[in-house]
């Protein structure tokens, strides 16, 4: 598939503090790029980096072929951003903020009102065109915010957090007008989250970036298989029950965490270790109340991976 | 025409069609507004009664001065406020992450300060020449000066919003610090020619002095510079501060502001 944005080496420091440092990926066209870390990993960095904001000290990259060094106007023309901070002119009105991004954009007239009219029905803002920016909530100014970003159809639309601090309603429909552009339109999305589960569930891919590098880039599900020490078996018993140091000694149990009312082994067998427990607890007189297999979330792979800095892994 | 000149017109359009949205923004959100109206109608007015009032002057010397301090006030007066108001509600990000350069930025935020400028140094001019009495001899020079300066001004202005700030009061106090020195250098109260010898020096420096001259001029008073070199030294000021702002703002985004 054709890549829609390299970037190579690209790195940027603001003093001595280096926020990214060598990063190298791609986001392949027509895909949901998640882009995850922690405070201060340098994912905000690298977006502002890939949308022109600032300038990296070292290394390319580039948008739709477009280098956003030497042709900086050009690779701007494809993309849109909507930033983590709602930045709406709060002395325009929904309308004329909208109208506003369209003819930056250089969007013709007609399409930009035709665009615009479609947006904010889409986003529910309609009959909230004529009010102030100042006077929305954080919800809706969010959804202004993607209406300014989507009036020029960009081929690639970057979100950095895009549903942090919104009302569940708020969230749950920018992310399924995410996905319904992204498959209907085949707009390119990259989103920077702290949302794992949301990561999980809207992307085709996920970086995570950590120190300012990348540590690994892979499907959702290619990423937990990546960790198969992190797969598990979670179990409950009736009282009596078996007690950690028990469940330590079954073959294959790399390490035992206590819940509230049973125990979460991890292995990288979680089948034969759930068997193990169940002749263990038989032989014991301990009566197993549930047991199941857990294969690892996102999250884990994500707290792994951030836990140590130093392992990195890749495609 | 051939593939590359096609490409060249598209792009200069662009670039020109963007510092006109710029224009529009800054004079919807930034200069339409009553507060800065009012300043920019009341601030000439009062200056020009202050100076008018029980002083046995030449309405001929005195208005011409006051035309050109309203002018350049006015043009000079919003444009070093807009990036430091835009950086700190980051709306600054939208318009350098969209397609166009930072040259057009700059080039719209100057359209409007001279816009505005232009069109508040009616007032002055109005009460000048009906109250004050003074007699416009030359209207297309004074058209022409106007104009010029209005963009000179306004270009300082934008050169002045470049600190990589956030803070509009730090920037205010950087273009107190400037802008009110050449006043006095300028020959605004008292012709040039009748300053002292070492002041005028720093005159020449001053764009506010070419404009004050050809301000007297088109009043009827004698100019000190020749009328070709005011009419020269106003734009190529204009060039170096534009220039200057482009450079000064580009800077400002390297540091990550």
């Amino acid at each position: 598939m054709e890549n829609l944005i390299e970037a190579r080496g690209l790195t940027r420091r603001f003093a001595r503090l280096v926020a990214v440092d060598h990063v190298d990926f791609d986001v392949r066209r027509g895909e949901i790029f998640g882009f995850l870390g922690p405070n201060g990993a340098g994912k905000t960095t690298t977006v502002r980096m890939l949308t022109g904001c600032i300038l990296p000290n070292e290394g390319s990259a580039s948008v739709d072929g477009h280098d956003i060094i030497r042709e900086p106007v050009a690779a701007r023309e494809h993309l849109s951003i909507v930033p983590e901070e709602g930045n709406v002119y709060v002395n325009l009105t929904v309308w004329q903020n909208v109208m506003l991004m369209g003819e930056l954009y250089g969007v013709a007239r007609a399409r930009r009102r035709q665009r615009g009219e479609q947006l904010l029905k889409l986003f529910g803002l309609n009959d909230k065109a004529a009010q102030k920016g100042r006077t929305l909530s954080k919800g809706l100014r969010q959804r202004l915010m993607l209406c300014m970003a989507l009036v020029s159809d960009p081929t690639i639309l970057f979100l950095d957090e895009p549903t942090s601090g919104l009302d569940v309603a708020s969230a749950r429909l920018i992310r399924e007008l995410i996905v319904q552009m992204n498959r209907d339109d085949g707009m390119t999305v990259f989103l920077t989250t702290h949302n794992i589960d949301e990561a999980e569930r809207l992307c085709d891919r996920v970086a995570i970036i950590h120190n300012g590098r990348i540590a690994a880039i892979d499907a959702p599900g290619a990423l937990r298989n990546q960790f198969e020490s992190v797969r598990s078996v979670e179990v409950t018993f009736s009282d009596p029950g078996l007690d950690e140091a028990e469940l330590r000694a079954v073959p294959g149990v790399n390490e035992v965490r206590a819940l509230a009312g049973g125990f979460r082994l991890f292995t990288s067998q979680p089948g034969r270790a759930a068997e193990a427990i169940g002749c263990l607890a038989r032989e014991r007189g301990a009566p197993i109340e549930s047991i199941r297999t857990l294969e690892p979330s996102l999250e884990e792979v994500f707290v792994r991976i951030t836990e140590t800095p130093e392992e990195t892994t890749g495609e | 025409m051939n593939e590359r000149e096609r490409h060249s017109r598209a792009a200069w359009r662009r670039e020109l069609h963007g510092a006109y949205v710029i224009a529009k923004k800054d004079a919807m959100i930034y200069y339409c507004k009553a507060p800065v109206l009012i300043f920019g109608v009341l601030f000439p007015v009062f200056f020009f009664l202050a100076f008018i009032i029980g002083r046995e002057a030449d309405p001929g010397m005195v208005v011409p001065g006051m035309v050109a301090m309203a002018l350049f006030f006015t043009a000079s007066a919003v444009g070093p406020l807009v990036t430091p108001w835009e950086r700190r509600s980051k709306t600054y990000e939208r318009l350098i992450t969209s397609p166009i350069s930072l040259l057009s930025i700059v080039i719209g935020d100057v359209v409007a300060g001279a816009c505005f400028g232009a069109v508040l140094c009616l007032i002055p001019l109005a009460i000048g020449t009906t109250i004050g009495g003074a007699e416009l001899t030359r209207p297309a020079l004074l058209a022409l000066g106007v104009l010029l300066s209005a963009v000179c001004f306004a270009s300082l202005g934008v050169v002045l919003a470049a600190p990589a700030t956030d803070n509009p009061s730090q920037v205010m106090m950087l273009s107190s610090l400037v802008r009110l020195p050449l006043l006095f250098v300028s020959g605004v109260f008292i012709p040039l020619s009748q300053m002292p010898q070492w002041s005028r020096i720093p005159a020449c420096f001053s764009p506010l002095a070419y404009c004050t001259d050809l301000m007297r001029a088109a009043f009827g008073g004698a100019n000190y510079f020749p009328l070709w070199l005011d009419v020269l030294m106003l734009p190529a000021f204009t060039m170096v501060l534009v220039a200057a702002g482009r450079i000064f703002h580009g800077r400002a985004r390297i540091k990550g502001v």
